[in-house]
């Protein structure tokens, strides 16, 4: 994109006066390399979500950013149902409350290395990855509503994970005003075999090394020190979450059409907060968040069974879950006072920032775990919500590195066999089902993660705390 | 791209989207545009041949007839979901925006088909169902994978 399209704020900060039916500005935090690499879609992305009814101060969009359905991946927007606030399912997207997690395992890269290869088979072997892979588990209808209500809590009481764990997910595991009856029959069949399953496109599991501390303080507050080994999940609601998503897309269009809302763009489909299906989407998709945080306990479950039977002395404890496609009711500042909003994030990451009343004690003085999820074979990054961050974006931060090359480019400059090669030479072991999909995923098909966490920094949004190389990636 | 004199036979192609994939299918009548725009699915997926031992028959309706190619592809994406298949044949039949159709596969086998990725759902990004000057139909939209 063209820097001079935009009001430059602050050397990190590039705003979009508004003009036509904007109701808000846009602010996109970067630097000015990536604002210069940036889709010219997220410039009309980010236009068309300033535009939807209800929306409060600006629409805000992380450095990662890139195009997406509707809203932009990286994209921040709080809606006030009072007035006439919407809740969009294009803005939470296909894949609801999908997320990272990283568990600390207790062991430095020197316990794994011998057996590095075995813990890259067995994990492959015992986590489904990929289209066509199923779970042992099976849900019936009462299993599901259960799982739809209860989240990571619902998987610990099935033996799925450890009590503790729940202090470092979000909403402490389990989201309330999740509504089973308001998902399809379809959405829960699409589910009953899919728990546990890690999907494909840039889902994976990864073990990974701490290579860098940036912030002493807060490495030793989130127990980060150089050489420790741990284990970093991303995926989803799974096929849940993407029917919901199709499911609501659908209804939302005629939806808005009769609550008068214009959409410049189909994906923007939503309604009035205050309405029927606004109020039974958000039952829905809490529940879909659920089946996100059940699934993502169940998977670091199970790497716990893996770890524990090759390093008998391993013991992974859970750094932070975060969700990074949402909407969520938060009390945040506007025109000086507070006010609960409902804050979609769309590719972007809640980032509570010291002091928090949300976070656990023992992570309060520092701010919440931001994990950032880089690409096969580059860096992963955890950061440390900033209190900026609440003043300049909602509380929110970027989510990962952000493609910067289409699948099929990709596919045309890398052969997959080749880049598992080039990887294994670096010790970084790759396991998936589709060659194919590995030269798809390539590192080379992501931007710069290091700009990117540089930029949130920089910003003020969130502060480095310690990077993260892979050793093993695991991919659906 | 698509080259002028093959327009009247069937065919289909994959194009690039930002993060995702695009797909396309094109024919003599709007059931084969919409018979190759799931093939073009397929070929997101897999490169390998994909046996049609078993059929499927799937419904949908719509209000007009973009929507009824978003539909039809987020009908397949969930048979081979819930069914755990692959698919590759198609047979479509739209009277008045009411779509029935006939998809033959097989169950995946990672080995085999060594599926590249998952479709999540078909979007309306990039959708668009038209007919060209020569007579030949075109549907195509975004998978989000």
């Amino acid at each position: 994109m063209d820097p001079s399209r935009f009001t430059r704020i602050d050397p990190m900060a590039w705003q979009i006066e508004p003009t036509g039916a904007m109701r808000v500005p846009g602010v996109i935090y970067a630097d000015e390399g990536l604002i210069r690499d940036m889709d010219e879609k997220v410039y009309e992305q980010t236009v068309n979500v300033a535009t939807l009814p209800g929306i409060i101060k600006a629409v805000y969009v992380m450095p990662d950013a890139h195009w997406g359905y509707g809203f932009p991946i990286g994209g921040v927007a709080a809606f006030d149902a009072d007035e006439g606030g919407v809740i969009s399912a294009g803005g939470v997207g296909f894949d609801v409350s999908c997320g990272v997690r990283t568990m600390l395992t207790s062991l430095s890269v020197s316990d794994i290395k011998p057996l590095q290869k075995d813990l890259a088979d067995s994990l492959y072997q015992q986590i489904p990855a990929g289209l066509g892979s199923r779970g042992s588990i099976i849900l019936d209808p009462l299993e599901m509503d259960s799982m739809l209500t209860g989240g990571a809590r619902w998987a610990i009481e099935r033996g799925w994970g450890e009590t503790r764990d729940l202090d470092r997910i979000e909403e402490q595991g389990k989201m309330a005003g999740a509504d089973p009856s308001c998902v399809s029959d379809r959405a829960k069949e699409r589910q009953r075999r899919e728990m546990g399953t890690l999907g494909s496109g840039n889902h994976y599991l990864e073990v990974q090394a701490v290579s860098e501390i940036f912030d002493q303080e807060a490495a030793d507050a989130y127990a980060l020190k150089p050489n420790d080994v741990v284990v970093t999940i991303h995926c989803g609601s799974r096929g849940l979450g993407h029917q919901i998503g199709t499911e609501f897309l659908r209804e939302m269009l005629p939806a808005a059409a009769a609550a008068g809302i214009t959409l410049p763009d189909r994906e923007l489909a939503c309604a009035p907060i205050k309405s029927e299906i606004g109020q039974r989407y958000l039952g829905a998709m809490r529940a879909a968040v659920n089946c996100a945080l059940a699934n993502r306990e169940i998977i670091g479950h199970y790497a716990r069974q893996v770890f524990g039977h090759l390093f008998p002395k391993a013991e992974l404890t859970l750094l932070f879950d975060v969700s990074h496609n949402t909407c969520k009711v938060e009390t945040h500042q506007t025109d000086g006072a507070s006010k609960p909003m409902y804050v979609h994030r769309k590719g972007a990451t809640r980032a509570f920032g010291p002091d928090h009343p949300d976070l656990p004690t023992d992570l309060r003085k520092i701010g919440q775990p931001v994990i950032i999820g880089g690409s096969m074979g580059t860096s992963s990054y955890v950061l440390a919500g900033a209190a900026s961050s609440e003043e300049l974006s909602f509380a929110s931060a970027c989510h990962g590195a952000g493609r910067a090359m289409s699948r099929h480019a990709a596919q045309r400059a890398w052969r997959g066999r080749q880049i598992i090669d080039d990887l294994e030479e670096k010790g970084i072991l790759i396991r998936s089902p589709s060659v194919r999909g590995v030269a798809e995923e390539a590192p080379g098909a992501y931007k710069d993660v290091g700009a990117v966490v540089m930029a949130a920094e920089e910003a003020g949004l969130a502060r480095r705390v310690a990077r993260l190389r892979p050793l093993v990636c695991v991919k659906g | 791209m698509i080259v002028q004199s093959n327009m009247h036979a069937p065919g289909w192609e994959g194009f690039p989207h930002g993060a995702d994939v695009g797909i396309r299918g094109w024919g003599p009548t709007l059931e084969q545009a919409f018979e190759q725009a799931a093939l073009a699915l397929t070929g997101v997926l897999t490169d390998a041949d994909v046996e049609t031992r078993n059929s499927v028959e799937v419904e949908c309706d719509a209000p007009n007839v973009e929507v009824l190619f978003v539909e039809w592809l987020n009908a397949i994406i969930y048979e081979m979901a819930v069914r755990n298949m692959i698919f590759g044949a198609f047979k479509v039949t739209i009277e008045d925006l009411h779509l029935r159709g006939t998809i033959w596969g097989e169950p995946v086998d990672q080995k085999k088909h060594a599926p590249a990725c998952e479709p999540k759902g078909a979007t309306y990004t990039a959708l668009r169902v038209a007919q060209g000057e020569d007579g030949t139909f075109l549907a195509e939209c975004v998978i989000d994978v």
